[in-house]
C-alpha cells in the first residue's frame, strides 16, 4: 500500500476524532482549513477513505482502520515526547504531531512496546490499541517498566537508562548496568537489589525508578 | 643495560574489589592493606620489586571504573596514568566480572597503553560455572593475558615472566561505529602533542566532556587550540544526547566479540553458601537481628566486656598499678627534686601517670579490639550490606547509606571516621556527618567507660542509649531540614561474601591500631602537659571553676567539672574522670545518667577538633564545636528535670 503524506494523515486523524470520539456524522470542510481542491483530500478520496460531499467530509468504512492506526501513531508520539523526551506543552504538541508521521513499518509498534502499550495519551483520550498491545495482554509479560516494578526474583534486559544525573548514569554504565545486559532483581526492600552478571548492586528507589527493564518472555 | 635515574615503573589499574593490593603485595612482599569496601583504598600505595634481575617501582592505584573519572580516587588513578608514564600497566580484573570490566581494558588499549591484562580470582569464577580459554583471549585482544588466583600465588610465575619479556605498545583499537569513528579520526587528527594516553583516547575524553584533558590538551597545543575548539564544540554539541551511552554501547559490543571463544557460561548450581548468607543479611527480616546480634557480639562483649573489661582490668588494674607503677613512680622520683618536674612526670597529671598510663593501658586495649571487630567485619564484606539496609533510615537524616561507613568507624575513633566522612559524595552529607560524629557517636574508648559505668545502674544504659538514639536522629533530621541540597542519591556495589582471611584481619588492625596509637600518644602527652600547666599555675582551678555552675546547673557534683574539661582534651578521660567520682561514691543515679548522657554529647576531643577544621575549614569546625557544646548541657539539663520530676532512675 502507498504510504500516505503527511497531510493526509492529519486529515483522516481530524475526521477520525471528530467521527468517532466527538459522535459527529462528518466534518466541514472549513473546519480543517481545507480548500475544495486540496491534494491530500483527493488522495483520501481517491482510496475511498473518505467522501466528500459538497462542503462535507465524511470517513468511509474502508478508512476506519487507517484512520485509526495514524490517531494512535499521534498519540504515542505524545507519549513518547512528553513521558520519555520531557519535552511539555504546546512544544511537545508540535513535535509530535511531525513525529507521527515518521512512526510507520514497525516504529509504532515498538516505540508502544517501549512506552509499555499506553491506553491513554497524555490529555486523557483513549489511544486505540495496536495488534503488539493484544500480543502484549496475551502474553501477561510486564512489558517495559521501571525497575521499581518488578518482583523479587523477576529477571529482564535493561531496556534504557532515564537517569537525570549524567555523572550517576555514567556510574552506573561503568559497573556494567547497560541497555541491552540482563538483570535480576533479588531483593526491593529496604533498598533494591539486583545482580548484573555475577555482580550485585544496591540502589535506592530514586535510582529504581529510572532504570527500565524489557520483559524477556 | 642501561642505567636509569628512575627506575621503569609497574602501575596496577582495576575496578575496587578484584585483588589489586593483594597482586600488589605478592609482587612487592610488603603490605598494603587490602580491603573489601569500595573505595577504601584512596592513598596510592608504592613498593619495590625485581623481576629477571631487572627492579622496578610498583604503585597500586585506587580503584576505578573507567578512565572518564567520577570520584575523587578515579581521579587520582587516572592522574597516575597521565603523570607517571608506566613502562608496564597491569589490568587487573575480577575473571567472574570479566564483561563489565573489559571496556576498561579496551579503553586502555585505545589509550596505547603498555597493557597486560592479569585475569584475577580465577578459581571462584570456575566454581561459578565460567570456562576461560586465555589464550584465545589474548588472541583476540592483541595484549598479554595472564590468568591468576593471587591470595594463592597462583599465577605469579607467569605474570612475572611476562612482565620482563613484555613487548611493545598494544595494538591498535578496533575502530567503533563509522560515523563515531569519523567524529574521533577527525578530532585525534588535530592532537599534535604527545600524550600520555595517546592521541584517540585523548580525543574520546575531550568529546565526553572532560575538563581536565581539554585544559591539558588547551595547555599543550598553545596557538593551535583555537583551531581545534570549534570541532570539539561541533562534535559535543551534536552528541550532547547519548555519546556516553554510544560509547558504552561500542564496548560493550566489542567485548562480546573478545570474549567470543575465550568464555563459556555454564549454569552453576544452587547458590553457594556465601550467597544465602549474603540475602540473610541484606533482608531486614533477617539482617535486622543479624546486626544486633553483630553489636550484641562485637561490640558489647567483646569490646565493652572483654577489651573495655577483662584487658582494661588487667593491663590498667594488675600489670600497672601493681607491678609498672610503683617502681615507675619511684624511678622517675628519684630523678628529681624539683616539685615542679615531679608532678610533669608523675604527678596527678603528669606525662607517665595520666598520658602514657592512659594511653596503653586504658585506651589502646579497647581501641584494639574494636579496630579488630571492624577488620573482621570489613573483610567479610558486611558493611555494604549493612549500607543498603540503613540507607532509608538515612535518607531521614540527608545522609545516604553510604555513611555508615564512617559512623561505624566513629564507634572505634571519631577522630579517623571525621577524616573518612570525604568519601561521601556532597558537602551537605559530610557536614552533617561531621556534626553526628561529634555529637552522638561515642568513641570506643569513651563507650567501654560509659558502658562499664553505666551497667552498673540498672536503667540508666537505656535511658543513655535512647536519648542518643534520640538525639542521633532528631539532629540528623534537622540538620537535613536546615541545610539546604538535595537528598543523596544511594548506589553501591555489594561484593559477594566471604571468609575474611587471619593475617590480612591482624595485619589490618595492626596497622591501624599503630596510626592510632602514633596519633594519640603525642595527643596525649600534649594534654597532660597542658593540664599539668594548667595545675601549676592555678588557671586549671579557674577553668575548672568557671564550669562549675554550668555543671550544678545540672545537678552534679563541682567535682564533675574536671571530667568536662578533661573531655575536650580526650572524649575517654572526661568517661575516666566520671569513673573516678562513681567510684568514689559522689554521683547518684540521676546524676550519673546525666553525667555521662552530657559527656558523650559534649565537644569532641581535641584530636577530633582539629581533623574537623582540616576537613571542613575552621569556621564549620567552630560553629559546630558550639553548637555541639550548647546541645550536650540542654539536653543534660532537660534530663535531669526529666528524671527529678518523674523519679524514674531513683
Amino acid at each position: 500500500m502507498e504510504k500516505l503524506t503527511p497531510l493526509a494523515e492529519e486529515i483522516l486523524e481530524s475526521l477520525w476524532i471528530a467521527t468517532v470520539e466527538e459522535k459527529a456524522v462528518g466534518c466541514l470542510l472549513s473546519d480543517l482549513d481545507l480548500g475544495p481542491n486540496d491534494e491530500a483530500l483527493a488522495e483520501l478520496v481517491k482510496l475511498a477513505y473518505v467522501e466528500k460531499r459538497g462542503d462535507r467530509l465524511s470517513l468511509r468504512k474502508e478508512g476506519r482502520p487507517e484512520a485509526e492506526m495514524t490517531v494512535r501513531r499521534h498519540r504515542l508520539a505524545e507519549r513518547l515526547m512528553m513521558d520519555i523526551l520531557n519535552i511539555q506543552g504546546e512544544k511537545g504538541n508540535d513535535q509530535a504531531c511531525e513525529f507521527e508521521h515518521l512512526l510507520h513499518e514497525g516504529v509504532d509498534t515498538k516505540i508502544c512496546t517501549l512506552l509499555n502499550h499506553p491506553t491513554t495519551c497524555p490529555h486523557g483520550k483513549p489511544i486505540p490499541p495496536g495488534t503488539c498491545c493484544e500480543e502484549a495482554r496475551a502474553k501477561g509479560g510486564f512489558g517495559v517498566v521501571p525497575l521499581t516494578e518488578l518482583k523479587a526474583g523477576q529477571s529482564g534486559e535493561i531496556a534504557y537508562l532515564a537517569i537525570s544525573d549524567g555523572q550517576k548514569m555514567q556510574k552506573l554504565m561503568n559497573m556494567g548496568v547497560l541497555p541491552g545486559n540482563q538483570l535480576e532483581l533479588v531483593q526491593r526492600f529496604p533498598s533494591y537489589v539486583f545482580k548484573v552478571g555475577n555482580s550485585q548492586f544496591a540502589v535506592d528507589d530514586m535510582l529504581a525508578r529510572e532504570i527500565h527493564i524489557r520483559d524477556l518472555r | 643495560m642501561r642505567e636509569e635515574v628512575t627506575q621503569p615503573k609497574i602501575v596496577l589499574v582495576g575496578n575496587p574489589n578484584v585483588g589489586k593490593s593483594v597482586l600488589f603485595n605478592v609482587l612487592t612482599g610488603s603490605y598494603t592493606t587490602v580491603s573489601n569496601y569500595p573505595g577504601t583504598s584512596v592513598e596510592v600505595s608504592s613498593g619495590r620489586c625485581r623481576i629477571d634481575g631487572r627492579s622496578y617501582e610498583v604503585l597500586d592505584t585506587p580503584g576505578m571504573y573507567s578512565l572518564m573519572p567520577i570520584t575523587e580516587e578515579e581521579r587520582v588513578a587516572r592522574k597516575i596514568l597521565l603523570e607517571d608514564r608506566p613502562e608496564i600497566l597491569l589490568h587487573v580484573v575480577d575473571a567472574r566480572n570479566i564483561e563489565r570490566m573489559l571496556p576498561m581494558t579496551l579503553q586502555l588499549i585505545e589509550a596505547g597503553q603498555p597493557l597486560i591484562l592479569v585475569v584475577n580470582i580465577l578459581d571462584e569464577a570456575e566454581r561459578l560455572g565460567m570456562k576461560f580459554d586465555l589464550p584465545q583471549l589474548q588472541q583476540n585482544l592483541g595484549i598479554p593475558v595472564v590468568g591468576t588466583v593471587m591470595k594463592r600465588r597462583q599465577g605469579l610465575a607467569e605474570l612475572q615472566h611476562v612482565i620482563s619479556n613484555y613487548q611493545g605498545p598494544p595494538p591498535p583499537a578496533v575502530p567503533y561505529a563509522a560515523d563515531l569513528e569519523t567524529d574521533i579520526v577527525r578530532l585525534a587528527g588535530f592532537l599534535t602533542a604527545d600524550y600520555p594516553l595517546g592521541p584517540r583516547a585523548t580525543a574520546i575524553l575531550m568529546m565526553q566532556r572532560d575538563r581536565e584533558v581539554e585544559e591539558m590538551v588547551q595547555l599543550e597545543e598553545g596557538e593551535g587550540f583555537p583551531l581545534i575548539a570549534p570541532v570539539l564544540h561541533s562534535i559535543k554539541f551534536s552528541r550532547r544526547a547519548d555519546l556516553n551511552l554510544q560509547i558504552s554501547l561500542e564496548r560493550k559490543r566489542h567485548t562480546r566479540k573478545m570474549l567470543d571463544g575465550a568464555l563459556q557460561q555454564e549454569i552453576a548450581d544452587h547458590p553457594p553458601f556465601s550467597e544465602r548468607l549474603s540475602r540473610l543479611a541484606m533482608n531486614p527480616i533477617t539482617g535486622v537481628p543479624l546486626l544486633l546480634l553483630v553489636l550484641y557480639f562485637g561490640l558489647y562483649q567483646f569490646v565493652g566486656n572483654f577489651g573495655a573489661g577483662t584487658l582494661v582490668d588487667f593491663l590498667e588494674g594488675t600489670l600497672f598499678e601493681e607491678y609498672i607503677n610503683p617502681a615507675a613512680i619511684s624511678f622517675l622520683n628519684g630523678l628529681t627534686d624539683i616539685y615542679w618536674l615531679r608532678e610533669l612526670l608523675a604527678g596527678e597529671y603528669g606525662l607517665w601517670t595520666l598520658g602514657v598510663r592512659y594511653a596503653i593501658a586504658l585506651i589502646l586495649p579497647i581501641v584494639g579490639t574494636f579496630f579488630l571487630v571492624f577488620s573482621i567485619l570489613e573483610d567479610t564484606g558486611y558493611f555494604p550490606r549493612l549500607a543498603m539496609l540503613v540507607d532509608r533510615v538515612f535518607k531521614q537524616i540527608g545522609l545516604s547509606g553510604r555513611a555508615v561507613i564512617p559512623m561505624v568507624l566513629g564507634f572505634g575513633c571519631d577522630t579517623m571516621a571525621t577524616m573518612v566522612t570525604r568519601t561521601l559524595e556532597t558537602r551537605r552529607e559530610r557536614v552533617i556527618a561531621t556534626v553526628l560524629l561529634a555529637l552522638a557517636i561515642p568513641c570506643s574508648a569513651q563507650l567501654g567507660v560509659i558502658l562499664g559505668l553505666l551497667s552498673a545502674v540498672p536503667g540508666s544504659l537505656l535511658v543513655w542509649l535512647l536519648v542518643m538514639i534520640g538525639i542521633f536522629l532528631l539532629i540528623g533530621f534537622l540538620s537535613a531540614q536546615v541545610l539546604p541540597g538535595e537528598n543523596p542519591v544511594f548506589y553501591m556495589e555489594i561484593p559477594p561474601m566471604r571468609l575474611p582471611q587471619l593475617r590480612n584481619v591482624l595485619v589490618k588492625t595492626l596497622t591501624r591500631m599503630q596510626s592510632y596509637f602514633l596519633e594519640i600518644l603525642p595527643l596525649f602527652l600534649v594534654a597532660s602537659v597542658i593540664l599539668w600547666a594548667g595545675k601549676m599555675s592555678g588557671l586549671l582551678d579557674i577553668v575548672v571553676d568557671g564550669m562549675t555552675p554550668v555543671v550544678t546547673a545540672l545537678g552534679l557534683p563541682p567535682q564533675a567539672s574536671a571530667a568536662f574539661i578533661f573531655g575536650f582534651f580526650r572524649r575517654d578521660f572526661g568517661a575516666a574522670g566520671l569513673y573516678d567520682l562513681q567510684t568514689a561514691g559522689l554521683l547518684s543515679p540521676t546524676q550519673l545518667t546525666v553525667a555521662a548522657v552530657t559527656l558523650t554529647l559534649f565537644v569532641p576531643c581535641i584530636a577530633q577538633l582539629l581533623m574537623m577544621k582540616k576537613e571542613r575549614g575552621l569556621k564549620t569546625a567552630l560553629s559546630i564545636f558550639f553548637f555541639v557544646s550548647l546541645l550536650a548541657f540542654a539536653t543534660g539539663w532537660v534530663l535531669n528535670k526529666f528524671l527529678l520530676t518523674t523519679g524514674l532512675l531513683s
